[in-house]
């Protein structure tokens, strides 16, 4: 040590020195905190005669679940099965919710986000209305508006709305439509469209390298379309003639005549999607759609108009300036914030424990554990749950901008 | 060379001519705004964009339009308005459904919005008390208005007034104060504030010699905060003859309020110290705060208020118990901790190196430079990210009714319920209100919020 | 700048042929209600080196912006090579490849590096093997004069290297005429230098020039035609020496006075 260190006075004008006897009264203050906590909840918990611990998840749980997904997965029993399992059926049913929605809300939201820069008044108008009737309500009143006010409203078990024509109609309990039955044969189906996704990776590498080599570009979506199509549809045609059809259609049935109890739809035909699900599908999509067309156009306008100006000005035509000049720079701006609209529809899907979808919070944190009580453990499992999808979320993230990010002096 | 037969000199000037109808006027502006999207046929995929954006345009004015005007019908144009016989839900139900209307009719019924009122504005707040809301409620927008007020005289103190003394006066009017607090507690806080401010002043004066002279910053901040606790324990614990009313009594746009102002005021302090323990250069403080912001960020809002509802009381003491609201409060106030946090962070982030080096050259400390230079710039800078957290905030308030408590929308949803007014316009008519009411609230706020932003990109150019 | 540092400009070397590549006549624009431009005629003949002057505001870079279609006109007729200009998709492609531009603020894509930024669109609009382009990009920054940066991107660059990347960028459609719109305005006094260079290179290889700048010592050197132009009007047009030396309008008195005198 040097001399200027020799006594406590000049230690306090180090700066080192402050900065790490800060950090560590912080760090013993935050763990002195949790100590105290968990010293509460410990003697909170013998008060009440309850320990901590795991071992509930073993017990069997006896309670009904909403057939989705998730016990279909699962294959729930009551009575047989354990309360893991009902915390595997809400991590599938948030999962499905998610995914689905993730695809549906994209596809609207972009469309709308594009409407919003249209020079089309209608369109612009539309995409206006929309954005801002959307995201200017709470979450939970769409879920309620769907749930409570559009499908509580619907026809009663023994009748129906047809959506579609025929093959989709729609009553109080529920949305039903045409499943695809998988007979024998249908793996060859599932090849044949392995097979052709492979051959279009193959052939749009060889397009895209005779497309440097040579600048001869083949019309690759075109043909890309034609074997994803083609192949598995002769499979398909080749295998029905010599066998039998590898995968049918089957259509939901409907009762109009027989006994009155018997009428309706009937169970297990099918496609059902419960209106628990519907409307918060609904709500879910419609709410983020919003946010995302407004990440969408601000993405596009933040690409300055020079750009698409030089982009013209050496003669690349419209799709091509889209193509390579503005997506490309607009998804720099796009990504992030969407990301953390898919994070967030995630998340939000958890507001079904309003209207009692079984996801997560919903049958583990809601009826769980009303039953079993061990709030820590459950309410721990499950923001760990949350927080692994924001974890990956953020490495995702990470990944992306370190990938993209612009090169600058 | 070639001849120079391009040589030209124009004598007069040519005076603006009006654009061609193409170009102006009605017919000009449709052109731009609607046909010019749809009229290029020169080659095929043109014609192709022009065809789908045709088919498009007519299936969107024919929907969009649609919806609209079987909103507006039933909203207004079929709504029923008054129900002067009290036939409560006679007055909203068709002769089918054992009404008074023809069949087929589909409209509004605002009868029993009116009816329900004072439930969906107060809760079940005592009918003779509704003026200490109201007082509430007036103060709480003409401040918030004349803070909003460009160029009116102090508005920065009235805004500081409605961060600071309102709460507390909203606080003392909503439950009636009158709190037990006890004499030691108080004596206790004034003696501390009174022992910090003392040492205070002596490091102030160099009587302690110059050794810890930097603490005379910290002293002050804990001896003003302290005294402060100390006059609103005082203020609260006064009996002002105002009745105690039970926090479970209040409800509607009460609570909606109440729950998102105290969770985006009591956010903002805690956001600012997370966001600058996230920038700092110290590991540990980063890491906790890197750790907080993002575990409460990584959660639903529903994971939170149902852990402040069952896991507060386990956590704290034997003893110690809040009641329902403050544990949402709680929950809520973490939790927007967090996303300010996150937007603080963008403000400092925005900052240039050369304001927080040319605050050090000038010789300013570490607080100094923060409290003086960055925060003002950086939190001016980001408004509008508060504003938006805010609304963010503002809708998300409707979830505490998963936990018991009746928000706008809870109230609403518990009046549905409500036998004697059962129609099929009930459910209806009750979320377009809410609908409206939460419309106007967030649409307001993130007009100013736009405006805000406007005005400070213009600052900065 | 000194004399002896000055390029020197062989004028022999740029002829003018009697072939007529851009034409314009009696052309009309407005922006709203208001009208930018007002009856324009103007014919330029292949190898030309024009400058257009004026103040701001007076519709010179929305000319040029014209001649590309990236403004479109309201009235009158443009020809470009003989192809008349109409919202007909494939004749403004045609059109643009055959135009080269440059803009006041570059515009170059900062996702792209200087190579590559050059070679885009002889790829994908000359369907040109990705090699060939990178040799032609790569042959157009060394004209510039700037190869060793080929590989940095736009934001590595100083204003005057991405000035010459874009030019280059532009060449490299082999372009029949260049637009240069105020292609010095946004540059620092040493890196104007570089650029003029540049351009008088570019010239001396005959290349037909439309330049909307204020540079007038360029003006004098290398144009073989000023344009004048004031409230969407061509004023005046005339060879560089009776443009500076014997004014006949009296707005371009004004002009040339007030820009001139210091």
């Amino acid at each position: 040590m040097s001399k200027s260190y020799s006594n406590a006075i000049d230690l306090i004008y180090n700066k080192r020195f402050r900065s790490i006897f800060f950090q560590i009264t912080l760090l013993i203050s935050v763990i002195l905190f949790f100590l105290w906590v968990a010293n509460n909840a410990n003697s909170n918990l013998t008060a009440r005669g309850d320990s901590f611990g795991f071992g509930f998840l073993n017990n069997t749980a006896g309670f009904q679940i909403l057939p989705t997904l998730g016990t279909w997965v699962v294959s729930y029993d009551v009575g047989k099965s354990t309360y893991f399992d009902v915390f595997l059926i809400g991590i599938i049913n948030t999962f499905i919710i998610a995914i689905t929605g993730i695809i549906a809300t994209t596809i609207i939201g972009f469309s709308i986000g594009i409407f919003r820069l249209s020079n089309n008044i209608i369109l612009k108008g539309f995409a206006t209305i929309y954005i801002e009737m959307f995201r200017n309500l709470p979450l939970l009143l769409h879920l309620f508006f769907w749930y409570f006010a559009v499908l509580r409203v619907l026809p009663g078990k023994r009748e129906k709305v047809n959506l579609l024509g025929e093959s989709f109609g729609i009553n109080i309990t529920g949305l039903y439509g045409p499943r695809p039955i998988f007979n024998e044969g249908w793996e060859f189906i599932a090849l044949g469209i392995l097979f052709s996704i492979i051959l279009v990776i193959i052939f749009s590498r060889y397009a895209k390298r005779i497309h440097q080599q040579t600048g001869y570009k083949y019309p690759t979506f075109w043909i890309s379309s034609g074997i994803i199509i083609l192949i598995p549809c002769s499979i398909c045609l080749i295998y029905s003639l010599l066998y039998n059809l590898p995968i049918e259609i089957q259509y939901p049935e409907f009762k109009t005549d027989g006994p009155k109890l018997k009428r309706g739809y009937a169970q297990g035909i099918g496609m059902m999607m419960p209106p628990e699900m519907l409307a918060l599908w609904m709500a879910l999509v419609l709410y983020t759609a919003s946010f995302i067309a407004e990440i969408v156009r601000a993405g596009i306008l933040a690409i300055h108009k020079g750009q698409t100006e030089a982009s013209y000005a050496v003669g690349l035509g419209r799709g091509e300036t889209l193509r390579l000049v503005v997506i490309p720079q607009a998804l720099r701006v796009i990504v992030p914030p969407l990301t953390s609209q898919y994070l967030n529809l995630t998340k939000n899907s958890s507001l079904a424990v309003a209207i009692a979808y079984p996801e997560l919070v919903s049958i583990f944190a809601g009826t769980a554990l009303n039953q079993v009580g061990q709030e820590i453990e459950i309410i721990f499992m499950m923001a760990m749950v949350y927080l692994t999808f924001s974890l990956l979320t953020s490495l995702f993230m990470n990944w992306f901008n370190s990938r993209i990010k612009l090169v600058e002096r | 060379m070639r001849n120079n037969n391009y040589k030209f000199v124009q004598k007069e000037v040519i005076a603006q001519q009006p654009p061609p109808l193409s170009q102006a006027g009605v017919t000009g502006w449709l052109w731009k705004n609607l046909f010019s999207s749809m009229s290029n046929f020169s080659s095929i995929s043109a014609a192709l964009q022009s065809i789908i954006m045709i088919i498009l345009t007519f299936v969107l004015l024919y929907f969009c339009g649609g919806q609209l005007y079987s909103l507006i019908d039933f909203a207004l144009i079929s709504a029923v308005w008054s129900d002067p016989e009290v036939l409560k839900r006679g007055s909203c139900t068709t002769v089918d459904q054992g009404g008074s209307l023809p069949s087929g009719w589909s409209g509004a019924c605002w009868p029993f919005i009116f009816a329900k009122k004072k439930l969906l504005i107060y809760g079940r707040y005592p009918a003779e008390e509704l003026w200490r809301v109201n007082l509430v409620y007036l103060t709480l927008f003409l401040g918030i208005g004349y803070t909003l007020f460009e160029g009116a005289k102090g508005r920065q103190w009235t805004g500081l007034a409605m961060l600071t003394i309102f709460p507390l006066f909203a606080l003392i009017l909503l439950t009636g104060a009158n709190f037990n607090i006890s004499w030691s507690t108080n004596l206790l806080l004034l003696g501390l504030s009174i022992l910090f401010i003392f040492f205070g002043e002596l490091t102030r004066r160099n009587f302690l010699g110059n050794i810890i002279s930097e603490l005379t910053s910290l002293f002050y901040i804990c001896g003003v905060t302290l005294f402060l606790i100390f006059i609103a324990a005082l203020l609260l614990s006064i009996d002002y003859g105002l009745s105690y009313v039970e926090t479970s009594d209040w409800g509607g746009l009460l609570v909606t309020l109440v729950v998102a102002i105290t969770g985006i005021v009591a956010s903002l302090p805690l956001g600012i110290i997370l966001a600058l323990g996230r920038r700092s250069n110290m590991p540990i403080a980063r890491t906790i705060s890197t750790i907080f912001i993002e575990f409460w960020r990584g959660i639903p809002l529903i994971t939170v208020l149902f852990a402040s509802s069952v896991l507060l009381p386990l956590f704290l003491p034997d003893g110690v118990d809040f009641n329902k609201l403050l544990r949402a409060l709680i929950g809520v106030m973490l939790f927007s901790a967090a996303y300010m946090a996150e937007v603080v962070r963008g403000g400092l982030q925005a900052m240039p190196r050369g304001q927080f080096e040319g605050a050090s050259a000038v010789g300013l400390s570490y607080f100094q430079s923060m409290r003086l230079i960055i925060l003002p710039q950086a939190l001016t800078h980001v408004i509008p990210g508060i504003v938006n957290t805010f609304i963010g905030l503002f809708k998300d308030t409707t979830l505490v009714l998963i936990i018991g408590l009746f928000d706008l929308l809870g109230q609403a949803q518990s009046t549905i319920a409500d036998a004697y007014w059962s129609s099929p316009a009930q459910a209806p008519t009750a979320y377009l209100t809410v609908g409206i009411m939460f419309f106007v609230f967030c649409f307001g706020m993130s007009r100013y919020s736009m405006f805000m932003e406007r005005k400070l990109s213009r600052g900065h150019k | 700048m000194t004399k002896e540092e000055e390029k020197e400009i062989d004028q022999s070397k740029m002829t003018i042929s009697e072939e007529v590549v851009i034409k314009v006549e009696q052309m009309n624009k407005w922006f709203g209600h208001f009208h930018v431009l007002r009856d324009i005629n103007l014919t330029v003949n292949k190898g030309e080196r024009i400058v257009i002057c004026g103040p701001s505001g007076s519709g010179k870079s929305t000319l040029i912006r014209c001649i590309n279609r990236l403004e479109e006109h309201q009235k009158g007729l443009i020809e470009v090579n003989g192809v008349e200009l109409n919202d007909d998709v494939k004749k403004i492609d045609k059109i643009r490849s055959e135009v080269g531009m440059v803009f006041q603020s570059f515009n170059l894509f900062p996702h792209l590096s200087a190579l590559e930024n050059c070679s885009l669109a002889p790829i994908w609009v000359r369907k040109m093997p990705k090699k060939e382009a990178d040799d032609l990009a790569m042959k157009y920054l060394e004209i510039v004069k700037i190869p060793e940066q080929a590989l940095k991107y736009p934001g590595q660059l100083s204003g005057g290297q991405q000035q010459r990347v874009a030019i280059a960028r532009a060449l490299c459609m082999e372009p029949k005429i260049m637009l240069f719109d105020e292609p010095t305005s946004a540059l620092d006094p040493e890196m104007i230098k570089e650029v003029l260079d540049t351009m008088i290179d570019l010239a001396q290889g005959g290349m037909t020039m439309l330049v909307v700048t204020h540079e007038m010592g360029f003006a004098r050197k290398v144009a073989n035609r000023v344009i004048f132009m004031d409230e969407g009007q061509i004023v005046e047009q005339n060879n560089p020496n009776d443009f500076f030396n014997n004014p006949q309008s009296d707005r371009t008195k004004l002009f040339l006075s007030q820009i001139l005198d210091h």
